[in-house]
This record gives C-alpha cells, sequence and structure tokens, in this order.
C-alpha cells in the first residue's frame, strides 16, 4: 500500500515521460527508504568537493551529517534537493535516489523535486513579507485550492510558533526574533507538505535556548517528517539524531586541494559510543577537527 | 609592593590616555568642519529654490496654467498650457518606453545574464550612454526620427526616453544586486521557478529603489532643454497629439524667454522654472506615496 503510493508520487516527478515507462523504471524498494545514495561525487567545475558517498536515509528518522569545516556534509545536503543546481559549475556523479527515482535522471523537473523536499537553512531567511504570507508563500505559488487561513494555522501550531504570533500575522516576519525566524522558516517549508525537511544547520546563528526550541521541534516534526541536518554541533547531533554520517576531508594526493568523504554512516548510538573507524573516534573525541 | 605598583601605573596611564587634550580638540575640529561643509551643500540649493520661488510665483494665476502662449512676448499676457501639457506628455510617453524596457534589462542583466559577454557588453553600452550629453540625443533622434517624420511630441520622447534608459538599467541593477541571495534560495526551495521567483520575491523587495531610480530618471529627463530643441518644434497653441505637428515644452519655453529682453518673457522664464520644480516634485512625493503603498501590501 505504502509503496504503491509512493510509485505514483515519484512517477509525478517526471516529466515528458509515460508512466508505464516510469513504472518499469523503478526498481523494487524498501518503501522506508527515502533516499538511497550511491556513489555520489558533486565536483564544483574541476575541483571534486565530495566522493564516493553511500548512503541511506530513512522514514520519519532524524539523520545528522556531520564533520569538520569543508567536508562536504552541506554540499551533499544540498543534493537531496538538487540547490547545487543553483550553484555555477557544480556537477553529480553517481545517484541520489528518491523512493528507487533517480533526482538526477535527466527527466526529473528540479523544481518539482524542492516542492516535496524542503529546506531550512544557516541564516534565517523570511521574505520581508507579513508572517501570514510568508507561510501562505508555497502554498499560494503551487496553486493550493484549500483553506490558506487553516494551512498557516496549522504550519505555525506545528511549528510551535502560533501562540507567539496569532495576533500579529499581518506584521513583518523581520520583526520576530532569530529563533522565532528560524521557527516561522521550519513552519513555511513545512505549509507545503513536504516529505522531508533538510536543515542547514539550522542552529548555527541562534542562542541556546532558540536552539533548544529548535530541536525540541525536530522531535515533534519527526512523526510526520523525514529529517536531515548538518550540524557543526556534535552534542547536538548527539541529541536529536537517529543516525548520523561522519565526513572528513582528505588531502588530495595531486595537489593541495581537499575532497569530502563519508567516513561512517551508522546508528548515532554507535557512533558516538563504539565508532568503527578511528578517525570517527578522533573527531567525536575532540582530538581532531 | 611591586604589583601594587604596576596596578596603580595602569590604571594612571589610562586616565592620562583617555583625557588627552590635543585628541580632543582635534575631535571637535573635524566635526567642525564635517557640520560646516553640510551647511555649505545646502546654501546653493536652498538660494536656487528659494530665488525660484520668489522670481517666479507672481506668474502662477489660474491663466496660467491654460491659456495658450502669447503671439508677441514683449507684453505681460496669455499662459503656459500649452508648455506644461506638453512636458507631461514628452515625459510621460518618454517614461512608458523607458521604465519597461530599463528594468527588464537590468533583470536580465542581474538575474539572467550575470557576468556572461553579452551582459558585460550592455552593461558597458548603458555606462557609456550615460554619459553621452543630450544634445547628441536629440541630434541622433533629429537625424533617424525627425527628418523624416518631421516634428512631434514623440520625437522629443524618443531622444528623452534614450536619456533616462541607461540611468534606469543601472539604478535598477544595483538595487537587485543589494536583493539577498538568501531570499532568492528560500524561493527556490520551496519550489518556485525562477521567473515567479523574480515576480513575487526580488521585484517586491526591490522595489521602493526601483522606483527611486526611476523618479531620478524622469526628474533628470524632465528638465532636459537640448533634445527637445531640435524634435519638438515651437508651438504656441496647445498640441494633444503625439505624433503629429510641433508642441513645446517648459525647459524649451525657459530657454527661449530667458534670452529675450523683455522683462516680461524673463517673468515668463521664471514661472516656467518654477512650474517645471513643483511639477518634478510632485512626481517625486506621488512617486515616494505609490511605492511606500505597493511595499507594504506586499512587504507587510
Amino acid at each position: 500500500m505504502t509503496e504503491g503510493i509512493t510509485r505514483e508520487e515519484t512517477s509525478e516527478l517526471m516529466t515528458g515521460s509515460a508512466p508505464e515507462s516510469t513504472e518499469a523504471a523503478i526498481p523494487a524498494v524498501d518503501p522506508a527508504t527515502v533516499f538511497d545514495v550511491r556513489d555520489l561525487d558533486v565536483f564544483y567545475g574541476n575541483f571534486r568537493a565530495v566522493r564516493d558517498v553511500n548512503l541511506e536515509i530513512r522514514q520519519r528518522e532524524i539523520t545528522a551529517f556531520i564533520g569538520p569545516s569543508g567536508c562536504g556534509k552541506s554540499t551533499v545536503l544540498r543534493c537531496f534537493d538538487r540547490m547545487n543546481d543553483l550553484i555555477e559549475g557544480a556537477r553529480v556523479e553517481g545517484q541520489v535516489l528518491y523512493h528507487g527515482v533517480d533526482l538526477y535522471d535527466p527527466r526529473i523537473d528540479p523544481v518539482e523535486v524542492r516542492k516535496r523536499i524542503g529546506m531550512v537553512f544557516q541564516k534565517p531567511n523570511p521574505f520581508p513579507k507579513s508572517i501570514y504570507d510568508n507561510i501562505a508563500f508555497g502554498p499560494r505559488i503551487a496553486g493550493t485550492r484549500a483553506n490558506l487561513d487553516d494551512i498557516v494555522e496549522h504550519a505555525l501550531r506545528r511549528s510551535a510558533l502560533w501562540d507567539e504570533v496569532k495576533d500579529r500575522l499581518k506584521k513583518s516576519a523581520m520583526g520576530l526574533s532569530g529563533g522565532q525566524q528560524q521557527r516561522l522558516c521550519i513552519a513555511r517549508a513545512i505549509a507545503v507538505e513536504p516529505e522531508v525537511i533538510l536543515m542547514d544547520e539550522p542552529c548555527s546563528a541562534l542562542d541556546p535556548i532558540a536552539t533548544a526550541r529548535i530541536e525540541d521541534l525536530m522531535q515533534e516534526l519527526k512523526s510526520e517528517y523525514t529529517i536531515i541536518i548538518v550540524t557543526h554541533n556534535m552534542q547536538q547531533a548527539a541529541r536529536v539524531s537517529d543516525r548520523t554520517a561522519f565526513f572528513t576531508t582528505e588531502v588530495n594526493p595531486d595537489s593541495d586541494t581537499r575532497t569530502g568523504r563519508l567516513v561512517e554512516f551508522a546508528t548515532t548510538q554507535k557512533i558516538f559510543s563504539a565508532p568503527d573507524d578511528e578517525r570517527t573516534e578522533n573527531y567525536i573525541t575532540g582530538r581532531f577537527g | 609592593m611591586n604589583e601594587l605598583l604596576v596596578h596603580f601605573d595602569a590604571g594612571e596611564a589610562l586616565l592620562r590616555g583617555t583625557t588627552k587634550r590635543s585628541r580632543r580638540v582635534r575631535n571637535r575640529l573635524a566635526s567642525i568642519w564635517m557640520a560646516g561643509s553640510v551647511l555649505v551643500a545646502i546654501v546653493p540649493l536652498a538660494l536656487v529654490i528659494g530665488y525660484v520661488v520668489v522670481k517666479g510665483i507672481g506668474q502662477l494665476t489660474p491663466d496660467w496654467f491654460t491659456k495658450d502662449l502669447p503671439a508677441v512676448t514683449r507684453k505681460a499676457s496669455g499662459g503656459m498650457g500649452p508648455a506644461i501639457v506638453g512636458t507631461l506628455l514628452i515625459t510621460g510617453v518618454a517614461a512608458a518606453m523607458a521604465v519597461p524596457l530599463g528594468v527588464l534589462g537590468a533583470i536580465y542583466l542581474h538575474e539572467y545574464g550575470g557576468r556572461g559577454r553579452l551582459a558585460r557588453l550592455i552593461r558597458f553600452m548603458a555606462d557609456v550612454m550615460t554619459g553621452v550629453p543630450s544634445i547628441v540625443m536629440g541630434l541622433f533622434v533629429y537625424t533617424v526620427w525627425t527628418i523624416s517624420h518631421g516634428l512631434s511630441a514623440f520625437g522629443g520622447a524618443l531622444a528623452l526616453a534614450c536619456l533616462m534608459l541607461p540611468i534606469i538599467i543601472r539604478t535598477t541593477e544595483e538595487m537587485l544586486r543589494l536583493v539577498p541571495d538568501e531570499l532568492r534560495q528560500a524561493s527556490y526551495a520551496l519550489g518556485n521557478r525562477k521567473w515567479r521567483t523574480i515576480i513575487t520575491v526580488v521585484l517586491p523587495a526591490a522595489f521602493g529603489g526601483i522606483t527611486s531610480g526611476v523618479m531620478l530618471a524622469v526628474a533628470r529627463a524632465a528638465g532636459e532643454t537640448a533634445p527637445l530643441v531640435f524634435t519638438i518644434g515651437a508651438a504656441r497653441n496647445l498640441n494633444l497629439s503625439i505624433f503629429n505637428g510641433p508642441t513645446t515644452a517648459l525647459s524649451v519655453q525657459i530657454f527661449g524667454n530667458a534670452q529675450t529682453p523683455f522683462e516680461a518673457a524673463q517673468a515668463r522664464a521664471w514661472g516656467a522654472a518654477l512650474t517645471l520644480v513643483a511639477l518634478v516634485f510632485i512626481l517625486t512625493i506621488l512617486a515616494r506615496v505609490v511605492s511606500a503603498r505597493v511595499a507594504r501590501r506586499h512587504n507587510a
């Protein structure tokens, strides 16, 4: 049943091809696997930023990407909603399968991908519009026929912001505090009902109290959404995530550039208590990075 | 004992450093210099406006706005109606041509062209065009349009549009550059397409600045004389047609009347100058009000 729905959803992503052919192209996959990344390399021009990433993202779990600066964790994150496409010269090799469909298949429309996979950025980036218009933005461009008031209220309640802003929905979102703005951005992302929410260091610009609220919110949202979070903060990864991927950088032998690599991917408990790889152990114990 | 001494010395040094007399004096002098510069800069501006108002206000009777230009410039009679209408018409048509072209051109340059060859070429040409003297624009339009089509408001509008276009392109591009890239990213991440992102996010965020740039260009064009002298002719009567027959404009009337030895004509030149200044002033305020209202609606 779940698989059937999944197939319909993914075939919608395809543009310009008959449904029969896409049906045949979709291999049998575990419906609980949202993303299956196979041998992913990302290039910026001739520079290889990340190499040989293999991992599986499971439904309704929080997966954390940790690692030192420049290890490519944000770069990999941006492959899941094809935001790397916006960077000139960015190129991807390998596969990012979303429910069995390769997101980098030439028939895929990146805009359709981004409607299903939401994103929250490092710096809160509300539009200079009212709180209401920020939340209603996504549903409006998607041409929703549902009641916008209900969508806005639901999204704000879901992101634990409703009580703080319900009396000033028509006021500018720029008047909110940093933490509120970030929760507004989460509400804006979930208003279009994505399946996945990507978070790129969502708390790095926030104080500890605002950070704690976002972390609580993530636990809440886990029941409905699959979340991938990039974080510099190891404690945060340990607190919130179910699985953790540790990335690091390797110096390329022929030049002084560095390429990111996935070192270890396992349950968060294992990564933080008994990692297989020595480099992971060194990083989480603070001996490096 | 020694430590206590160091402690005491450090405090002493701090006190001495902050109360240094020469530093305070220099601070004072620099402040006075800056305040003085502002005052000096304001003086000519205030004098010009004050002088124009004092000299021109006497002309502004109801007849001034409604009557045709007098047949004989020696005597005080008639009004400035055709020139006021002419200025509004010519500037309006010029803006109608230059604003959409300029804004769309700037959107192409900043959002699509980027650092490409074509974009760089257009940007360079726009910069060159900003520096081209307005009389050259008039001459250009005179050769390509007026010689074959005759004197008309449209010829003047073409020349003014050529003047406005580079200003609008460059200011609009600057304003688009000020829109943070994070906003575009946020829009794309919600599954918004590029053209729609420009319409729903980028333009509303830049609207105030674009309006200012457009108003700057309109104000500049409204006061231009040289390009009009070749292209619109010198009519005495009201001409509402854009394409047919000569018309006149306030700037041309200032130029013509101020050159005569007759007191009545010189007074009319002052009146026309005041009318022009007031017109630009009103247009600017109007644009501010409209843009503030639009910005409020879009940006809450």
